[in-house]
């Protein structure tokens, strides 16, 4: 018999005894569905979050704040030196010829998070007129587009649904104005959906700040971005950062993202260990059931490679389906699951975004769960193997 | 205790089991330990902050800012002891990824409200004397090794100076010992009179009152005190305890109890299955040996405490183990950066001691029943 017969024999005897040792198995497949559940989780927000941040850029276009700004709050920019950002060249024009960007001025106000009464920073972001070039994204999901020059205000949907006292109607106070709520919009899902939106200008005059913070702009291809940010830079009259959309919003996220992450592999590591303990429990327990089975199947000519064969696939089939369940409960209670954080950098406010179960993170659940699995199988694979027949046979 | 031998030897029967079961159990453990011992940790520093000082900031945002005149008003209200103020400025050494926690302040008051903060008092004259000075905490003066007297470029994105510039020069002139608060306190002070005059436009703003109070339990009546004396005001105040503000902050960042207890419920439940699945088979193992103390004279009631006490002193040992390195690890000093000086808080210890309990019992209960309803001539029979 080749050896490969023997192991698909045995494996197959194996599977078809399983039913028989239901207790023990469900150890290793709660135990490890736990972690995975656990990890997958924790893993989703930083995912989420990520998502919801790089979707907010397009590489085709280009935000630029005073140089040294770590975050569109921390910067501040002259009526002239966003003219001049506006004028250089690279920017896509609209039909009349106008360079398409939009100076921006972005306010954080205190609102209160309905689930909890939480009072929270959330930005209101103040656009220019070409707002809809700028942004195809946006649209109007209720009410109508604010009017310029006076007090509307337009909320993301998110927001909406985020915070008290944002239906169409509704009023928000701010230092120097009190706005109307007009319309909610929707911007395919991204963190502006987080916050409030309203003209630039009319922030600007109710603030007496008179000062953008940020001018973001349409390139006229990705490839486009160098061309804007030479002459940006060459330019001695502005002393600017130049960033693609995407690569700032992403670094927004950074530093809470890697918190995430080390949260998640250390929770999920030890875990992970004290799983391995339990699975190296089932599967002995498992090898003890068996021993009358191995032994005679060792005396009548089977090899040692296909015992150890067989506990490793019982094991890594117990691990498999342990993590599928973890996988499947992080995706049916979370994923889709609305949070919000302040984490998410200043330059959005109050980020709310929604957890994310990614193929990609139930693929990694999945292979910690086969890790595990494989750990904990290979010490009592390996007694399998080296029982010796005549002690074993004699024992029973 | 004339049964010791008895458990001792039921708990050991099959070593590598109980060995691997415990390895568990002080693993899960571990895990509740350091969460809940963090999430406590957090709630500890919260409500131990200081309740004799408050914070006014503007109602709409604290970004916003408040006039410099509100200070001389608010150190009138009777039960006031000193007022400062932070006016966020910012900055960046070098380059902008050195982000400088520099604040504008009053700063000979500043150290009045916070007296935990230790400066020598020739540091404070040195600073009132100089216009372009700073002070700056000790931990920062180390990182880029500032010495006082040294001139220190502090670039910024949001001030532009008179003279157009965007990098401010400042005198140090002193350093100050910020480790009686813990981590978070800004650790870089200009003078206000030199930041106001100096800023091309907008530099008459202060972003957070300090407000001392003689006696804590004034806390809220002074709070709302200073909140009505700017109602209606174009510059209206929010005054919240050092505790609200820094509940509120966390708060912000997310649901930490939910999370940890979340994490800890899935740790537990898995481990209930595990304590109980090994408990079960020792028992099922043990039928025709439990047959035998029971006709030796055992009683029902006491081989289901002998097989009560085994799970008992299985999860109990395991957890303290358990909790004994999670303690360690905080005592250890790895998480000083975040809690400054911080021990395992000792509810924590509690807390663990009454799950490890439930988890014996819950897990324990259904073989012992098992062992206590043995039929003797059943089990004997091996039936």
């Amino acid at each position: 018999m080749t050896l490969f017969k023997q192991i698909a024999a045995v494996t197959l005897m194996n599977f078809k005894s399983l039913p028989h040792r239901v207790g023990t198995s469900v150890v290793i497949v709660i135990g490890i569905a736990g972690v995975v559940a656990v990890l997958v989780s924790v893993l989703a927000m930083s995912t989420g979050m990520l998502e919801t941040m790089e979707h907010s850029g397009r590489d085709d276009r280009a935000i630029v704040l005073r140089n040294g700004s770590a975050s569109e709050v921390g910067s501040a920019l002259g009526r002239d030196a966003a003219r001049l950002v506006m004028d250089a060249p690279g920017i896509k024009r609209d039909s009349k010829g106008d360079p398409i960007a939009s100076a921006e001025d972005l306010r954080l106000v205190n609102l209160f998070r309905k689930e909890d009464g939480a009072e929270v920073n959330v930005a209101i972001r103040g656009v220019g007129p070409q707002v809809h070039e700028l942004r195809p994204e946006l649209k109007i999901v209720a009410g109508r587009m604010f009017r310029p020059a006076v007090t509307e205000i337009i909320v993301g949907k998110a927001a909406n649904a985020e915070f008290k006292g944002l239906n169409i109607g509704d009023q928000i106070k701010t230092r120097g104005a009190t706005w109307t709520v007009v319309g909610v919009f929707t911007t395919d899902g991204d963190s502006h959906e987080s916050g409030l939106m309203t003209d630039a200008e009319t922030l600007i005059a109710a603030e007496q700040r008179g000062s953008f913070q940020s001018v973001t702009v349409m390139l006229e291809s990705p490839a486009a971005f160098q061309k804007f940010k030479d002459a940006l830079s060459a330019n001695p009259a502005l002393a600017v950062d130049v960033s693609r959309e995407r690569e700032y919003y992403r670094r927004q996220s950074e530093t809470i993202g890697k918190v995430i992450y080390v949260i998640a592999y250390v929770v999920g590591g030890i875990m992970a260990i004290g799983a391995i303990f339990s699975a190296l429990n089932t599967m002995y327990s498992a090898v003890s059931a068996r021993l009358r089975e191995i032994a005679t199947l060792r005396a009548i000519g089977f090899g040692a490679t296909a015992m150890v064969m067989s506990v490793l696939a019982e094991a890594l089939l117990l691990a498999f389906i342990g993590g599928a369940i973890g996988a499947a409960i992080a995706w049916l209670f979370f994923n889709g699951h609305q949070v919000s954080t302040s984490g998410g950098g200043a330059a959005v406010g109050h980020l709310i975004f929604e957890l994310s179960v990614s193929p990609a993170l139930i693929a990694t659940g999945i292979i910690w769960a086969c890790t595990i699995g494989l750990i904990g199988g290979v010490f009592p694979a390996v007694r399998a193997a080296r029982l010796p027949v005549a002690t074993a046979l004699r024992a029973i | 205790m004339k049964y010791f031998g008895l458990i001792w030897a039921g708990l050991w029967r099959k070593r590598a089991r109980t060995l691997f079961t415990m390895a568990s159990i002080v693993v899960a453990f571990l895990l509740f330990g350091l969460l809940q011992g963090l999430n406590q940790g957090f709630n500890t520093v919260v409500t131990n902050l200081n309740v004799d000082r408050l914070y006014v900031s503007a109602k709409t945002n604290m970004t916003d800012g408040l006039p410099i005149s509100y200070g001389q008003r608010i150190r009138n209200v009777p039960g006031v002891r000193a007022v400062s103020h932070w006016t966020y400025f910012g900055g960046y050494y070098q380059n902008a990824r050195n982000a400088i926690p520099a604040f504008a302040t009053d700063a000979p008051e500043l150290f009045k409200v916070y007296r935990e903060m230790k400066i020598k008092p020739e540091y404070l004259e040195a600073m009132a004397k100089t216009r372009t000075g700073a002070v700056v905490g000790s931990e920062l003066a180390k990182k880029y090794g500032w010495k006082v007297g040294d001139r220190v470029p502090i670039g910024t994105s949001i001030w532009t100076t008179k003279q157009g510039s965007s990098t401010w020069m400042f005198d140090i002139v002193g350093t100050f010992d910020t480790s009686e608060y813990g981590g978070g306190f800004p650790s870089f002070y200009l003078n206000q009179e030199y930041f106001t005059e100096n800023t091309a436009r907008g530099g008459d703003i202060v972003h957070y009152y300090l407000v001392g109070i003689s006696d804590p339990h004034q806390a809220t009546k002074i709070s709302k005190q200073i909140d009505a004396m700017f109602a209606n005001s174009t510059y209206e105040t929010r005054t919240q305890t050092e505790s609200a503000l820094a509940q509120m902050q966390l708060k912000q960042i997310g649901d930490i109890n939910f999370i940890v207890n979340a994490i800890v419920g899935a740790v537990l439940f898995t481990l209930l299955f595990l304590t109980a699945n090994t408990m079960m088979q020792s028992v099922s193992e043990r039928t025709p040996e439990l047959a035998v103390l029971k006709t030796l004279g055992f009683s029902d009631g006491k081989v289901l405490t002998l097989v009560l006490i085994e799970a008992l002193a299985l999860c109990v040992f395991a957890a303290a183990a358990g909790l004994a390195l999670a303690t360690l690890t905080f005592n250890s000093g790895a998480l000083k950066v975040i809690f400054g000086n911080f021990a395992m808080p000792l509810i924590v210890i509690g807390m663990g001691a009454g799950v490890a309990l439930v988890l014996a019992i819950v897990s324990g209960l259904p073989p012992a029943w098992r062992a206590r309803q043995l039929n003797i001539v059943d089990a004997l029979a091996g039936r």
